[in-house]
């Protein structure tokens, strides 16, 4: 890169403008999705830029290294890193100037440690590229380098690690391969697009202090895209929040979060299910109420392709679900809790116990994580509603269209959306649906796995206060599937804490929030961002 | 990976068991009677029957698989009815026909299709991909008889620059072979470079919208090697199913080419001896295409390994 500008890039704050963004605006073919970003990243310093899906933040990361997909392209505003001026470059697609840039002077760390890896070449040679491509090293010393960066990154016996494909590492360790791909050819300034939320929270907890020591060892810079407000608050010197294309509001983390000044950002932060934030748990509906669902030392195995051994998924789980209530069933991902509702719903045999159910089968049912993938793209909101009733034969097509009204109703969908169909729909309409579905038959208990994990935090927060009244008006029981403590504090009065396929602790929310009596659990709370703050 | 291997080949042994006795069953079921036909229609009661203990008609069905089945193991299919000429002699004469047209039908197309897949992808929304689009709606939908006739028409009798029909060994004169085989490799193997052409601009086009490749791209990998280390090495495996797939195909399929260009190949065999119920013949050309396609097949499979390092470990090979 260019020597230190004398006199124009280390301007009044007296530290050198790494990224310097004025004005951006990007555009899909007609479609301007930027309108006019601003903003600074300076030596040594983390920004975050915090939004909703579809608020431009990835594309604002994107747009800086010239990897704007299909039609993106920059519309108008200037982009400079360290100094020089790339907006003719990322205007003009330079490609020869654009791959100095990329991973040189700025790398990127993507979101899905799943798909953001080479499937058919080895971790160490993908590590090692990035220095062959700039010049850096070749041959044995770039196959050299790559195992120290791997260690660098926290990935254990490097080596031998080095020479495996990606499938054979874990969500984390890819993470760590990615975070070193990044760094490798030492760039300046690290943009880190959401490099966590693929990811269980203590992993999260461990790569994102590993990204911390990495750029602070190295007096990199970091650019921090994140849904999460906490974590931003958590992680970075400033926060940039931007909705619909603009920034709406920028500062000091301290004083965005605490004190926002913009409507926008004042909904964003309220919304934000914060373990700390309810005074006290739901109360419980009164009276001593029966159990509804009572689940007796349930074990689930599967076999395992090429093992001897089964895999026991959901190893002893006991619990009982009073009338009228909510249990979160909370734990990383492989701790058995989706093992646990499919288990519920009656989906999957158990290898041995009970799922006794007042009522029966029909009396539970699901609601799932994916909006997307969960409604059947070919039929229209009716026909998707009332599939559980033709199934069950209730009815006539009448009853069975005045019942799919008074579902609508319930979940606050207009009547007149039940002839579109999903793709007309946004994420969180979609879910309303989903749950439309699962009231149709008047269930008693309702499975949630993970049915708001993908919403954005304000939808999420429409959502669950959905769940809530529908809770109290019909009194259902929910069995809430989630990663996420914070919501589960949010709409649960009992929790069961899983960790591989055991229930390691339970009690009501107050006592398990307050005082953790399993060593997981209280690792579990503290790896919440944010937590330790509040 | 041994492990993966032999059960491979257990499964591929199972396979070809099944085939004989499907293809033993299904050729009993054939109207017409073999002895009939090797004695002549004027044979006497007596003559007839002499013919039929003679080729093991007279015995039970049961008797008669297993004398089949053990005499193919030891590489003895019997003999033609119809010549008198040993089944394995025959196929050993016509198969190398087949095998060195198929090959390079199948080479013609791996490259052509490639390429032009590969050009279909990168130059989206441009003429080239027009361009290549229709050629493969092309060489999917013109049938090979016709396509034969054209090439023969103005390639061979118009300008002169292939032979229109006949066969040269590879082994006797290698340029020569290549020159009379170009034709018909091209007739024959233009529907499987259309399909690998699809396949690949498919392929392709999936895989540079993939993360990786945008990872790859923000690590400062230049724009040919995205294209052709990253997204085409990962393209490759769908593109080798295919082409195993095919491969078989054409084997069988080459009946109709060969007949054109009027090559002394397996197709010919095969029609002769359908047409003059000639049992053995017909018994050991089925097998023979049923082993070519499980050796195909395995040969997919192994290569799936090489190319893809997930399949490995979920056939247990570690």
């Amino acid at each position: 890169m260019s020597a230190v500008d004398p006199a124009g890039t280390a301007g009044a704050a007296g530290r050198e403008e790494l990224l310097r963004v004025e004005g951006l605006h990007v555009a899909y073919g007609a479609d301007t999705v930027l309108h006019g970003v601003d903003l600074t990243v300076r030596r040594g310093h983390r920004v975050a830029v915090v939004g909703a899906s579809g608020s431009g933040k990835s594309t604002t990361a994107a747009a800086v290294l010239g990897l704007l997909q299909g039609a993106g392209r920059v519309t108008g505003g200037r982009v400079s890193v360290c100094g020089d001026d790339v907006t003719a470059a990322l205007v003009g697609r330079d490609e020869g100037r654009l791959r100095r840039l990329r991973g040189r002077q700025v790398g990127l760390v993507p979101q899905d440690p799943m798909s953001n890896l080479n499937p058919s070449a080895r971790v160490g040679r993908q590590v090692a590229e990035t220095l062959r491509m700039h010049g850096l090293a070749r041959g044995a010393a770039a196959r050299d380098r790559a195992v120290e960066l791997l260690e660098e990154a926290g990935i254990p016996d490097a080596g031998r690690r080095a020479r495996q494909y990606p499938h054979e590492f874990s969500g984390g360790m890819r993470q760590r391969v990615l975070i070193a791909m990044a760094l490798a050819a030492e760039p300046e300034l690290l943009i880190a697009d959401e490099p966590t939320s693929a990811l269980d929270v203590t992993v999260q907890r461990q790569i994102l202090d590993h990204l911390d020591r990495l750029t602070t060892a190295r007096g990199a810079s970091l650019l921090l895209v994140t849904h999460d407000l906490a974590l931003a608050a958590e992680r970075c010197d400033d926060v940039l929040v931007m909705s619909e294309g603009r920034v709406v509001e920028t500062g000091p983390a301290r004083r965005v979060l605490g004190e926002p000044a913009d409507a926008y950002t004042r909904r964003l932060v309220a919304a934000a299910p914060a373990t700390a934030g309810r005074a006290g748990a739901r109360p419980r509906p009164e009276g001593p109420g029966e159990d509804v669902l009572v689940v007796r030392d349930l074990v689930k195995e599967y076999r395992v392709r090429g093992q001897r051994e089964h895999v026991r998924a959901v190893d002893g789980v006991s619990f009982a679900v009073r009338a009228g209530t909510t249990t979160a069933v909370v734990g990383e991902s492989g701790s058995g809790k989706t093992t646990t509702a499919r288990l519920v719903l009656g989906l999957e045999a158990p290898t041995s116990g009970a799922v006794d159910v007042a009522g029966g089968r029909r009396d539970v049912q699901p609601v799932f994580q994916d909006p997307y993938g969960s409604l059947d793209p070919t039929m229209t909101l009716e026909r998707l509603i009332d599939e559980p009733l033709r199934i069950a034969r209730a009815g006539d097509a009448r009853s069975r269209r005045a019942r799919v009204g008074e579902l609508l109703d319930q979940v606050a969908l207009s009547r007149g959306l039940a002839q579109r169909r999903p793709a007309e729909l946004s994420g969180g309409q979609r879910q309303r649906v989903a749950i439309a579905r699962a009231l149709a038959l008047n269930p008693r208990v309702v499975v949630l796995d993970e049915a708001t994990s993908a919403l954005d935090v304000l939808v999420q927060q429409q959502v669950l206060a959905l769940l809530e009244r529908l809770q109290d008006e019909l009194g259902l029981t929910y069995l809430f599937i989630t990663h996420d403590l914070a919501v589960a504090r949010h709409l649960a009065h009992d929790v069961l804490v899983m960790r591989a396929g055991r229930v390691v602790e339970q009690g009501t929310i107050e006592d398990v929030f307050a005082s953790p009596r399993h060593e997981y659990t209280a690792q579990l709370l503290s790896a919440i961002p944010g937590r330790a703050a509040a | 990976m041994a492990r993966f291997l032999i059960s491979r080949l257990g499964q591929s042994v199972v396979t070809l068991l099944l085939a004989s006795v499907v293809v033993f069953a299904g050729v009993r079921a054939l109207p017409g009677d073999p002895a009939l036909a090797a004695a002549g229609e004027e044979a006497t009661p007596e003559a007839l029957a002499a013919v039929r203990a003679d080729l093991g008609l007279d015995q039970p069905v049961w008797v008669q698989y297993w004398r089949f089945l053990t005499s193919a193991l030891s590489g003895d299919l019997g003999t033609s009815v119809r010549t008198g000429t040993p089944v394995t002699e025959l196929i050993g004469a016509t198969l190398p026909v087949t095998l060195w047209l198929s090959l390079y039908a199948v080479l013609l197309a791996l490259v052509l299709g490639l390429a032009t897949g590969v050009v279909a992808a990168v130059r989206r929304g441009t003429w080239a991909e027009a361009g290549v689009n229709g050629l493969s709606l092309l060489g999917l939908s013109v049938p090979s008889f016709w396509l034969g006739l054209l090439a023969i028409l103005y390639l061979a009798v118009g300008l002169g620059w292939f032979p229109a029909s006949g066969y040269v060994s590879p082994a006797e004169d290698p340029l020569r072979a290549l020159h009379h085989l170009t034709l018909p490799a091209v007739v024959l193997g233009a529907g499987t470079a259309a399909v690998v052409m699809r396949q690949t601009r498919a392929s392709m086009l999936q895989n540079l919208s993939a993360d990786y490749v945008r990872t790859a791209r923000a690590k400062g990998a230049s724009r040919s090697s995205v294209v052709l280390r990253f997204a085409l090495r990962n393209s490759l495996v769908v593109v080798v199913t295919l082409v195993g797939l095919q491969l078989g195909g054409l084997i069988s399929g080459a009946v109709v080419t060969e007949r054109i260009f009027g090559l002394p190949g397996f197709g010919k065999l095969t029609l002769d001896s359908v047409f003059s119920r000639d049992y053995p013949v017909i018994e050991g050309v089925v097998l023979v295409v049923t082993l070519a396609y499980v050796v195909i097949n395995l040969a997919v499979d192994l290569l799936y390994t090489v190319l893809d390092p997930r399949i490995r470990v979920s056939g247990g090979a570690r």
